[in-house]
């Protein structure tokens, strides 16, 4: 279970939020951009440090102002798919997915197979030798969701998760990390434009207003209170176009 | 009006391609007359010189182990400098940019004052029976004093470059900050450190006003190749052309690689 309740001044607003995601449950945050989603997972997974308040992961304190505690992002076992995907562009697939198992210091018979597994979960086995950087940007999304799953992590923190793929693609994805995230049971927390990802992916949605989650709940709690963002968002006037 | 547009096309042609060809006739003409200056048979004749030989291999040496150094202290600062905030770090930087302005015979003199048997910390050193100056060691001081700007500065612009999210991908998969930089973020800016080093590497092997000052000008000892050709120039024109065409031969090649180096950057 993580628990947080953070508040760290951005340039522009406080971003300063309270809520807590359950074992194998998916908080998806939606919001204007800028609105301090991005922000918030770089807080939890101590890229970022909090002004002050708490984070804590299945009753281990990540973060704690009061008591001075802020354990180091490399620490932390978070499962982390950043916008961008961030791989290494010198690597090739393989050792991109190896990475963190190698810093963990896990017998080389064990990487192979649990790369292999991973290879295998995003069908990325073909890819395996190629380099970062001679990869399309969907391949790249999978192998950035590959690496950050290869690690077992205690929390998964996904930006845009399934934005590269093509359409088919997407819905498989979002079928199989909302299957990962409930049966490995770690709290998972996804940012989205897309009504899609947060219609499938999310067993609740939040939605981000200049720093703070002005509105959480169901998608249809959502749904029932919309405001003008949320019009747009659920009609389509963004990346998935019309849902209604 | 047709005619009109191309001529004035040609024009603008013509003057570009005029001032282009002054510019490398300003250039390209004295090298070229150092070449022809001697035959193929007298510049190999003279590489068998003692005097061309010596500061040949003076040179290399000295360079190299000057830009071995200027890396393993070079690189770190670069680092700090690129990605920490601290008080200060203009003025560090600015100092650190202070050897590229001032003239090499300042610098040697500066050198002299501080490191020779009366200077500041040489008269310490000398107390113990170390001395400094007009030695090889000096010659590897007056070149990295010189030479390790250009090394800095590419470093840290390479630094700079780099976009940080590698460093935190690398981190939130529980690499630590040493492993980050050597299997992440080193073989990122390989490329820019490398194009830096050759450019210090150039100009440690072309530097002649410090080293002459703070550690003179011995055959075998401190007598580069730069100082070779000053001192070759008195009697043996054709070693000191000799000696001028190598120099030349060297920066060529080193501004090939460079260039080669600086389009090997990759990102993803």
């Amino acid at each position: 279970m993580l628990n947080v309740s953070v508040r760290r001044d951005l340039r522009d607003f406080s971003l300063q939020t309270d809520f807590s995601v359950g074992k194998g449950e998916t908080l998806v945050l939606i919001g204007e951009n800028g609105a301090g989603k991005s922000s918030l997972l770089f807080l939890l997974s101590g890229l970022l440090s909090p002004d002050s308040g708490h984070i804590s992961l299945d009753g281990q304190l990540l973060y704690d102002s009061r008591t001075r505690v802020n354990m180091p992002s490399e620490e932390r076992d978070i499962g982390f798919v950043f916008q961008n995907y961030a791989l290494f562009p010198h690597m090739t697939v393989f050792e991109n997915v190896a990475f963190g198992l190698r810093r963990r210091k896990v017998p080389p018979a064990e990487i192979r197979s649990r790369v292999d597994e991973n290879l295998a979960l995003l069908s990325l086995q073909n890819l395996s030798s190629v380099r970062a950087d001679r990869l399309s940007g969907g391949q790249r999304q999978r192998v950035a969701l590959a690496r950050a799953l290869a690690i077992d992590p205690a929390l998964l923190l996904l930006d845009e998760p399934v934005s590269a793929l093509d359409a088919l693609a997407q819905d498989r994805m979002r079928s199989e990390l909302g299957s990962f995230v409930r049966k490995s049971r770690i709290p998972c927390i996804a940012v989205t434009h897309s009504f899609r990802d947060a219609a499938s992916l999310g067993d609740r949605i939040g939605l981000m207003e200049e720093g703070r989650i002005i509105r959480s709940g169901t998608l249809s709690e959502i749904m029932a209170g919309r405001n003008d963002f949320l019009n747009r968002f659920f009609c389509g006037c963004r990346q998935d176009h019309c849902h209604q | 009006m047709l005619v009109n547009y191309k001529g004035k096309r040609m024009v603008r042609r013509l003057g570009g391609g005029l001032v282009i060809s002054l510019l490398l006739a300003f250039i390209v003409i004295p090298i070229l007359a150092l070449f022809f200056r001697i035959s193929p048979a007298q510049f190999i004749a003279s590489l068998s010189d003692p005097m061309v030989w010596d500061a040949l291999v003076l040179s290399l040496v000295t360079a190299s182990i000057s830009t071995v150094i200027i890396i393993l202290i070079g690189t770190p600062v670069a680092w700090i400098n690129a990605r920490y905030q601290y008080p200060g770090r203009e003025i560090v930087d600015t100092l650190i940019d202070l050897p590229l302005v001032i003239p090499p015979a300042v610098a040697g003199l500066a050198l002299l004052m501080t490191f020779g048997r009366t200077g500041l910390i040489g008269g310490f050193l000398y107390g113990f029976g170390i001395s400094i100056a007009f030695t090889t060691l000096a010659v590897i001081m007056a070149q990295i004093f010189v030479s390790v700007p250009f090394y800095v500065r590419q470093a840290r612009a390479s630094f700079e470059q780099l976009d940080q999210v590698y460093e935190q991908a690398a981190r939130s998969l529980g690499s630590t900050a040493a492993p980050t930089f050597f299997t992440v973020i080193l073989p990122l800016v390989k490329s820019g450190l490398i194009a830096g080093a050759i450019m210090s590497f150039a100009r440690a092997l072309g530097e002649f006003g410090a080293t002459i000052m703070f550690a003179g000008n011995f055959q075998g000892r401190t007598q580069t190749m730069p100082l070779a050709i000053y001192t070759a120039m008195q009697g043996d024109i054709d070693a000191s052309i000799t000696l001028s065409i190598i120099l030349i031969l060297i920066s060529f090649i080193v501004i090939a690689l460079v260039k080669f180096q600086l389009r090997r950057d990759v990102r993803c």
